[in-house]
């Protein structure tokens, strides 16, 4: 049970790669933290670094009150389950759980009580005595999550834990680490390249990019207003359509078509729209020259052209579709971002109608 | 499901005649007397000597000073044998542990300059080393015998490959769960390369047991011959009309022949595993 402090955390390799810069970071007791991002974008690196496998350039990192900085591993009260789940092959799962209690020199009757707890919580009882290599890969994942279950630590740090699982097993799995997390309310920091899994898990996202930190914000608030165009394309599937519009004579212009009110002088600016959120018009609204179509079963994504630019719609699944559609978008579904910079623009765009009527 | 294959079953028992006969052969002449060899050249048929030499060869008195048994050659044989095989395995896994487990400097052309002492046999450094353990008084010793042998580039090359091929996760796993570079090693990696040890332990137990040169340069004390040169004395009494004891010199290659076998045998599985499989 700890807080996580990250200040002015900062990560130069040797060569003169800088894989983290400046990541600020305050972590709540109990909250989980999902770090999300593309490859690269140093998420691991920095996750590293909180459990001390990495040097840390700059800044210090805070657990429970102390900084960690020049601590060992062992010494910082964290348990880490890794992507491949780096169990010892050569010890069955219940020595597996149990060595690190050992060279703790915990008492072995306590050993004992805490590995039957973890076990009992996994439904790993049946596989006490089996060596890894007998497991399948969710049993795996369960093993070395029951290795961090019973140091008891201040925070679990995960890093891209259920990557090699099949997709349906990710899911089921996914579940479980949320129910758990709760139920013990420890401190989780959890790295994954998956949005989804970022979006179902986190009480807050912290989106990565290029080793900065793009935007912070509980699940939701990032969904609905992403601050930058990175964080709108990297969040949600399909990813937001980006575009490029005009802002001219205190309208917000694409491909000829008015999509309504908006302040501030003329300028190009990076229109978001989200694929769910454009709706079919009988007539007028957006042009969209239908490229192809993904039928998904529940639903359909038709990716098209407007005025040249790719643009996608999620649409229910049902009647046959002309060759071209008309799309409408509320006009608190768009989004505007800096055309150069990517950041999102404070201005809202309102309804044209209303001033027509 | 094959078929049955007479022609490849054909080839199997022709490679396996070729590769048997000359063990079988050894095997049969050493039943017959020293003079039928002599004038009939060697036997594939059992002869009516056998008990007689082996027991002649094992506890008869030999030798210049006649104190030297062929027991005692066995022994000798034995000690060399396996104190090479567990000096190399230990020393080289330490060093291949440090290796590739601690950042120093000049880790990879210290690696580099092990490797190259493979193109460097014994005998090119046979005299400096027999000075040196000269000096020390080392002659006539076992541990003279076996500690200048001990570095082996091979199996430090081996280990270092396999170390290099073990999860860096295990070792982050392991620093987060509390274990020092001792701990770590005794306890995860020394268990991993079981395979890669009993490999590296038959390799080596046999090239420590096949050792002739290096043994006749360091001991003159009789109390010190290996099988391979009591073989190789009895062979060298061409004197006068004198037959050597070729039935005596057989017996001892066959049972020269056995500790090999049995540790290849004991090994098999392991060594098999241990050069083919990467079990992680």
């Amino acid at each position: 049970m700890a807080e996580i402090l990250l200040e002015h955390v900062g990560k130069t390799y040797a060569g003169g790669t800088q894989a983290v810069r400046d990541v600020s970071l305050s972590v709540a007791d109990g909250e989980f933290i999902v770090l999300v991002g593309p490859s690269g974008c140093g998420k691991s690196t920095l996750l590293r670094m909180v459990a001390g496998l990495e040097d840390i350039t700059t800044g210090t990192v805070t657990i429970g009150g102390r900084v960690v900085n020049r601590l060992e591993p062992a010494e910082r009260d964290i348990a880490m389950v890794f992507q491949n789940y780096a169990l010892y092959p050569h010890m069955t799962v219940r020595e597996n759980m149990s060595w690190g209690l050992k060279n703790r020199r915990i008492p072995k009757d306590e050993i004992a009580a805490r590995v039957e707890e973890a076990a009992r919580m996994l439904e790993l009882h049946p596989y006490l005595d089996r060596k890894p290599r007998a497991l399948s890969g969710g049993q795996r994942q369960r093993v070395a999550m029951g290795r961090a279950i019973v140091r008891q630590p201040a925070a679990f740090l995960f890093d891209e834990p259920l990557s090699n699982l099949d997709a349906k097993l990710r899911v089921t799995m996914r579940g479980e680490i949320r129910k758990l997390q709760k139920r013990l309310g420890t401190t989780a920091l959890y790295v994954t390249h998956d949005q989804l899994e970022a979006m179902t898990l986190a009480d807050r996202l912290v989106v990565l990019n290029g080793g900065k930190i793009e935007q912070v914000g509980r699940p939701l608030d990032v969904y609905h207003r992403p601050a930058s165009t990175f964080v709108a394309a990297f969040i949600g599937a399909p990813a937001m359509n980006l575009l490029d519009a005009r802002i001219e004579a205190g309208h917000l212009w694409l491909a000829g078509v008015d999509l309504g009110r908006v302040e501030g002088e003329a300028r190009a600016v990076t229109l978001g729209i989200r694929a769910e959120d454009l709706q079919l018009l009988p007539t007028g609204g957006l042009p969209l020259r239908i490229d192809v179509i993904e039928e998904l079963g529940a639903g359909r994504v038709v990716h098209g052209f407007v005025d040249d630019q790719p643009l996608c719609v999620s649409l229910p699944s049902g009647a046959e579709l002309p060759a071209q559609l008309h799309l409408g978008a509320a006009p608190e579904a768009l989004h505007l971002f800096d055309a150069i910079t990517g950041k999102r623009l404070p201005q809202s765009v309102h309804s044209s109608a209303k001033v027509h009527a | 499901m094959r078929r049955f294959r007479p022609f490849d079953h054909l080839i199997l028992l022709l490679g396996a005649a070729f590769l048997m006969t000359p063990v079988v052969m050894a095997f049969m002449s050493s039943t017959h007397a020293a003079t039928e060899i002599h004038m009939n050249g060697l036997f594939l048929t059992p002869g009516t000597e056998g008990l007689a030499t082996y027991e002649k060869v094992l506890t008869q008195k030999g030798g210049f000073t006649g104190t030297v048994t062929g027991t005692r050659m066995v022994m000798n044989s034995t000690i060399l044998g396996l104190g090479f095989a567990l000096g190399k395995v230990v020393v080289s896994m330490l060093a291949a542990y440090g290796l590739v487990y601690f950042r120093f400097r000049f880790a990879t052309p210290i690696f580099w300059i092990i490797f190259t002492t493979l193109l460097l046999p014994l005998e090119v450094r046979i005299m400096p080393s027999y000075q040196v353990m000269s000096t020390l008084g080392a002659l006539n010793t076992y541990w003279g015998l076996i500690i200048p042998l001990l570095a082996s580039a091979t199996g430090t090359f081996y280990f270092r490959q396999f170390f290099k091929s073990v999860p860096d996760e295990l070792l982050e796993a392991a620093r987060i769960d509390g274990a020092g570079p001792v701990r770590f090693f005794l306890g995860v990696l020394v268990p991993l390369s079981r395979p890669m040890m009993a490999a590296i332990f038959i390799i080596m137990f046999v090239y420590g047991w096949n050792q002739y040169l290096w043994p006749m340069l360091m001991t003159t004390d009789e109390r010190f011959f290996t099988l391979m040169r009591g073989i190789k004395t009895i062979l060298q009494v061409w004197i006068g009309s004198q037959v050597p004891d070729y039935n005596e010199a057989f017996a001892l290659a066959v049972l020269a022949m056995l500790p090999p076998l049995g540790v290849v045998l004991a090994f098999q599985r392991l060594f098999i595993k241990g050069l083919t499989e990467s079990d992680k």
